[in-house]
């Protein structure tokens, strides 16, 4: 009967779509592990102590290391975190403790904005907010737009945090007689600890891999520089500049310091999404 | 005797309809300085993020005046960008960006609807987690190291194998016309396809598996087959997918080191495929720190205002669309 | 406008707290309506009536809590001759502690630390004393043998039995005057009930409490009085034998025989 075969071919229909839907998630897979396997094989080689050591060589001469991009994204991290993390935090508290008035529901929307924001336009603002007046570029120009785009992040994280914590030890607290900011700061905040950190150290992450809002507010520099008033060398930076050359040399070991980077950058991934499991478990 | 409901305790810390954040401002709560140092200062920060959008807002208009009253609408409808003659038409730059990341979502979009599919509907139990994880993951990668595998690895394969293949076979396409640089348009569409691919499948997947399964099983009961029972599901999902296609769409016109390193950087206009093109992300990497004078500076400024504007809308747009979808949901289920 | 059936003083006895006129608002709804009803000293009060009907509301009146959840009280408080309304709530919850319906206590904190909560986080500071003072109320609290081992476990680690103990002795270091409990026993097993029901028999020795609940065997077990709540107004109010065995209202007849609930 025809109606036997037109059930065959939907069915048939199913299982191919099925295995297409299946092909897909291949598909999308294969540039990870592609990328994973080249940045390995690329960058491997040029691993070694000298490279986590040694400042970069002029042209043309092999070897040398990126140990000033090193200490660079450190110190553009750390000037990020320092305003990053402040405003993230009690701004989360605060849209946490006002989930829905007006104002909250502006602020969130904002955050919200502030975090689709291309992180080009972030380093725009930072060369507007300082670089113009510093008349230079600077570690803490590089610093402030780093800091920026760590602020939607951090707010987004503490305030999701927070909320998960149940009411019920929030009435325990203030039953006992304890004030509000006392209860927020030492009954809620500590139980919503480990979350936070880990947002944290991924807003970190994120903000350790840009590269485009550093290009003209820290700007780069071959040779060491802690100063916060100078330009300052950073990991993604080095990368960028290595990969343009035309040396073998420094084509390896942008591949080196890209595998540092994404290993350090998985890593804070996996361990975040593993914490964050285990709360909806 | 009577079933124990737990009495509806609301939200200890909600507001009540009527105050409002700034009555908390006025009258120190509990009589407890405490208190009110502490929430007024959280209030401060939060206050300090609005702030802070709107001073970026204020600064980067202000800073491109100088273009904006120069060149006024030509500065979007003139694709002359020539920075000798201080002639700055970002059409070029506009046209990239949007070429580019359409590229992108065209590619991407049926990728991620499939692996949504596969991880809501068809996936054992056991592989969705860590599936998921590894389509995460793959946001997680910065642009720099996508440039970076775009540079060295995607682009001779363009160059040396695909775009032959495609201008020997579909050469007659305006899409596939031109000498195979391995850079240029094909190049950046490929890599923010992949780079927007999580967001848009992540959440497709999110908005599917919230559909309830009541309406899968009355599909089935009824005698459909697997997909046509996804069918509809997925026609549920439509205005959740066209949401993460936004801020997918959102995230690829900002994305700029790993289209700058694939693009070829060359402000030109053009529908092949093959050949080099810019963006309006990539031209601020590129050209920032040259800027000699203050036209050239502040017509780069105007080209992030653009695009500020531009991410704002998609996203704001995206947003509202999965706000609406889970309204609905809530209200319905 | 009184409601009971008998009159305020009940029979001389000393009361503890009073609410005269009550009535309370979340924003424009309002949840109780002219609420007056005394609560003698070192005596359970029950508060008993269906879901809903404002019970937990009125003992969130009672230490001022209503208005942190954004509820507004209209009326008025006393405990002793002092109507609280114009007292600093966190002082006041010094004085009028309470048990949550679920076991509380806080995540971080290890047991002793969960005793000792809301006496550290107000500054007290003499570790010997502390010490003391846990020992001293987790006996209060029939918890010290189980846990006298072991004290730097997580207050999380205990059973929900434990808990609610702990919960009570956390409440108890605090020193207050009147203990509320919100349907303390209802997410416990029987047996965790019993324990803290002779608890509660053993406390009001030297506290006044009031406990809701809409177990009415538990209401008849151990408290003195008993008001019945229906639709946020006061039904009916009296020992709890008269109020089970004769009430005086119909709508208290059906309630404690279950035509309704």
């Amino acid at each position: 009967m025809a109606s036997i075969y037109y059930y065959r071919w939907r069915r048939t229909k199913s299982h191919i779509m099925a295995a297409l839907c299946f092909a897909s998630a291949l598909i999308a897979l294969i540039p990870l592990f592609l990328i994973f396997y080249y940045t390995m094989s690329k960058g491997l080689s040029s691993i070694n102590w000298s490279f986590f050591t040694q400042m970069p060589k002029p042209a043309g001469e092999t070897g040398g290391g990126m140990a000033n991009a090193l200490i660079g994204t450190g110190i553009l991290i750390a000037i990020g975190s320092s305003i990053g993390l402040p405003v993230g935090i009690l701004a989360g508290i605060y849209l946490s403790a006002h989930r829905t008035t007006l104002f909250s529901r502006i602020v969130r929307f904002l955050t919200e904005v502030l975090n689709g924001i291309p992180s080009i336009v972030i380093g725009v603002v930072a060369y507007i907010l300082v670089v113009i007046p510093m008349k230079r570029f600077s570690a803490l120009a590089g610093g402030v737009s780093l800091g920026i785009l760590m602020i939607p992040l951090v707010t987004r994280t503490a305030e999701e945090m927070l909320n998960l914590i149940p009411q019920s030890y929030r009435e325990a607290s203030l039953g006992l007689g304890i004030s509000r900011w006392k209860t927020t700061l030492f009954v809620i905040l500590p139980a919503a600890f480990k979350g936070i950190f880990t947002g944290i150290l991924l807003s970190i992450a994120r903000a350790a891999g840009e590269t485009a809002p550093l290009l003209f507010t820290a700007l780069g520099n071959r040779f060491w520089s802690t100063q916060l008033d100078q330009p300052i060398a950073s990991l993604t930076v080095f990368i960028y500049d290595y990969s343009k050359a035309p040396f073998d040399d420094w084509n390896r070991q942008a591949w080196a310091a890209a595998l540092v980077l994404i290993v350090l950058v998985m890593l804070i991934n996996i361990i975040f999404r593993i914490v964050t499991r285990k709360r909806y478990a | 005797m009577i079933s124990s409901t737990e009495e509806e305790i609301p939200n200890i810390t909600s507001d009540a309809a009527k105050s409002s954040s700034l009555s908390g401002l006025l009258k120190p709560g509990g009589k407890n300085l405490g208190d009110f140092i502490f929430e007024n200062t959280t209030r401060l920060f939060a206050f300090l993020v609005l702030s802070l959008v709107l001073l970026m807002a204020y600064e980067m208009f202000t800073k491109s005046l100088p273009s904006i009253n120069r060149f006024g609408w030509s500065f979007i409808s003139s694709s002359t960008w020539d920075p000798v003659h201080d002639q700055f038409g970002a059409l070029p730059f506009i046209f990239g960006t949007l070429f580019s990341s359409l590229i992108g979502l065209m590619i991407a979009l049926p990728l991620s609807v499939g692996i949504a599919i596969f991880l809501s509907e068809l996936c054992p139990q056991w592989l969705e987690h860590p599936v998921s994880l590894l389509v995460e993951l793959l946001a997680a990668i910065p642009s720099i190291v996508y440039g970076l595998f775009g540079i060295f690895v995607m682009t001779p394969w363009l160059r040396d194998t695909v775009e032959p293949f495609l201008g020997d076979h579909l050469g007659f396409i305006p899409l596939f016309t031109g000498p195979p640089y391995g850079f240029g348009m094909l190049a950046a569409g490929l890599i923010l396809s992949l780079m927007i691919l999580p967001i848009i499948a992540s959440i497709s997947r999110d908005v599917m598996k919230a559909i309830p399964g009541s309406l899968r099983e009355a599909a089935f009961a009824l005698g459909a087959t697997k997909w046509e029972a996804i069918k509809i599901v997925l026609s549920g999902s439509k205005s959740g997918i066209l949401g993460a296609t936004l801020l997918g769409l959102g995230r690829a016109v900002g994305e700029t080191m790993a289209v700058t390193m694939v693009i070829g950087n060359r402000p030109s206009i053009s529908f092949s495929l093959f050949d080099p093109g810019h963006t309006m992300a990539s031209v601020l990497a590129n050209e920032f720190t040259e800027a000699t004078s203050e036209l050239y500076t502040s017509s780069l400024i105007e080209i992030a205002l653009l695009l500020f504007i531009l991410t704002i809308v998609l996203n704001a747009a995206a947003r509202f669309i999965v706000w609406s979808v889970t309204k609905k949901y809530q209200a319905e289920y | 406008m009184l409601n009971t059936s008998e009159d305020i003083k009940v029979d001389d006895e000393t009361v503890r707290m009073r609410t005269e006129n009550l009535n309370a608002f979340f924003g424009r709804t309002q949840a109780l309506k002219n609420i007056t009803i005394a609560i003698p000293k070192n005596k359970v009060l029950s508060i008993i009536g269906p879901s809903g009907c404002g019970k937990s509301t009125f003992l969130r009146c009672l230490n001022r809590m209503h208005e942190e959840i954004g509820g507004t009280i209209k009326g008025e408080i006393f405990l002793g001759s002092q109507d609280i309304m114009n007292l600093d709530p966190v002082n006041l919850r010094k004085k009028i502690g309470m048990i949550f319906q679920k076991p509380n206590p806080f995540p971080t904190m290890s047991v002793s630390d969960n005793v000792t909560a809301g006496l550290r986080l107000n500054g007290f500071r003499n570790k010997k004393k502390l010490q003391e003072i846990v020992e001293e109320n987790l006996i209060k609290a029939a918890l010290w043998d189980e846990v006298k081992e072991n004290l730097n476990q997580p207050g999380i680690n205990l059973s929900g039995g434990q808990q609610q103990r702990l919960c009570i002795a956390r409440t108890l270091a605090v020193n207050p005057e009147v203990i509320l409990m919100d349907e303390p026993c209802s997410a416990l097993d029987p047996i965790s009930t019993a324990k803290i029901e002779e608890l509660i028999k053993d406390l009001k020795k030297t506290f006044t409490i009031v406990i809701v609940t809409h177990n009415m065997q538990q209401a008849a077990r151990v408290s003195a009085y008993t008001a019945f709540l229906y639709m946020g107004e006061l039904i009916e109010y009296g020992k709890t034998l008269n109020m089970f065995t004769r009430p005086g209202k119909k709508q208290t007849e059906d309630y404690v025989t279950g035509r309704f609930g």
